[in-house]
């Protein structure tokens, strides 16, 4: 069953404008690279030339930001959905 | 230290009269491998509001009661990421207005304790959509009931860009004796790059006008905006620059870092307009470069960077 990443503003260019992008994957990380092969264009945007999460990239499963979780390696349910928020500084909310 | 310090005054009759007339600082070690180049920093967050908004927001306010669009029984209203904000509750507390500011969710908790410090009501905007967000939701509220706001909407008042004409232009070029060569600054609303480049452009024609965008549109740069994607404000002029550049993210983290271990506590804007003044500044020689340092580092205490280390690998 497919998940949802909610895309933010700023980066709906890189999505044909869509708000949300369905993708399929067991972890958060995987949804994630699910994404960027659907819009490649996201890549850079996302990570760094390491190949890591950029450290201002905010990154929400369900409510949880994914730092206090197990970060890119946290596992994914059906129906659970991730979203990418912008960081106006940091983006602690 | 001299027992008085020039320009500074020692007593004002209201915080009003404090705003401007910030000192100029030489970030002497940040200037080692250059050929013979100053870099100077404006150091915006010595106003009293702690960053270089206080300027703009003073100014819209006065314009606003010169022309009678700002009364008592109006509410001051406008769309901000956190310093405007600052600025108009600090100067609304002063003079006795009241003050709603249309702000992202998600800035920094000390942002929210600032603005509630100074009684300023917050409506909050949805953070996935940025500033953005909230410049949308301030035009809304303002159509809906015009009589009952004042919405200088610093994004297109003119006013925002003559504060820094009128002020922190002149007042760098004093603090340089008119040396200067290069002048760097971040685009937010523009109102600074603009103001001040516009006037440096009429004091000599050959000064440097460099402007410093995020290199992406998703980044975590505080007060900029990445032009390309943003809405863009109306008192922008693209014109202006003779070179603008992108900064990441990462770099301005690093360098905002350095700065506080070089003794300078600033803003993660500051560290991206030093990165930009960085990149001239390697590439001129016999510069003057005056770099704004937009405001101070207190309220980005919260942010992890501070955490992570540097590319330099010197802190930690």
């Amino acid at each position: 069953m497919p998940n949802t990443i909610h895309i933010p503003t700023p980066l709906r260019p890189f999505t044909d404008k869509k708000e949300s992008v369905e993708v399929s994957g067991n972890t958060v990380g995987e949804l994630l690279a699910d994404l960027t092969t659907r819009h490649e264009g996201l890549k850079r945007h996302l990570y760094a030339d390491d190949g890591k999460l950029r450290n201002f990239v905010n990154v929400y499963l369900n409510d949880e930001d994914i730092r206090y979780l197990q970060r890119e390696k946290t596992p994914v349910k059906a129906g659970d959905s991730l979203s990418i928020v912008p960081s106006v500084a940091g983006g602690v909310r | 230290m001299p027992a008085v310090t020039q320009g500074s005054p020692r007593t004002a009759p209201s915080v009003f009269d404090l705003i401007g007339n910030t000192p100029l600082i030489r970030l002497s070690s940040f200037e080692s491998g250059l050929r013979n180049v100053e870099l100077w920093a404006k150091a915006e967050w010595r106003n009293p509001g702690g960053s270089v908004k206080d300027r703009p927001a003073a100014r819209m306010i006065l314009d606003g009661e010169r022309s009678g669009a700002l009364t008592r029984d109006k509410i001051l209203l406008d769309a901000t990421s956190g310093n405007t904000g600052i600025a108009y509750a600090m100067i609304g507390a002063a003079r006795g207005y009241r003050v709603r500011l249309c702000v992202p969710e998600n800035v920094t908790p000390e942002r929210k304790r600032i603005l509630h410090a100074f009684g300023a009501e917050i409506v909050f905007t949805d953070p996935m959509e940025g500033s953005d967000g909230a410049i949308v939701r301030a035009k809304a509220m303002y159509a809906e009931s015009p009589d009952l706001y004042f919405y200088p909407d610093q994004y297109s008042n003119p006013g925002n860009w003559k504060s820094h004409y009128d002020t922190t232009a002149p007042e760098i070029i004093e603090q340089t004796n008119g040396r200067l060569t290069h002048f760097v600054a971040g685009l937010g609303t523009s109102g600074t790059f603009v103001g001040v480049g516009r006037r440096l452009r009429e004091f000599s024609s050959s000064i440097r006008l460099i402007s410093v965008q995020p290199d992406s549109p998703l980044h975590g740069l505080e007060g900029l905006k990445h032009m390309a994607t943003a809405i863009v404000p109306a008192i922008y002029d693209p014109t202006l620059a003779d070179e603008d550049l992108g900064v990441a993210t990462e770099e301005a983290f690093d360098l905002t870092r350095r700065l506080a271990r070089a003794g300078v506590f600033v803003g993660i804007s500051s560290g991206a307009n030093l990165a930009g003044a960085l990149q001239v500044a390697r590439q001129v020689s016999d510069a003057v470069i005056v770099v704004v340092f937009c405001d101070g580092g207190e309220k980005y205490l919260s942010e992890r960077f501070w955490d992570e280390r540097g590319s330099s690998g010197a802190d930690q």
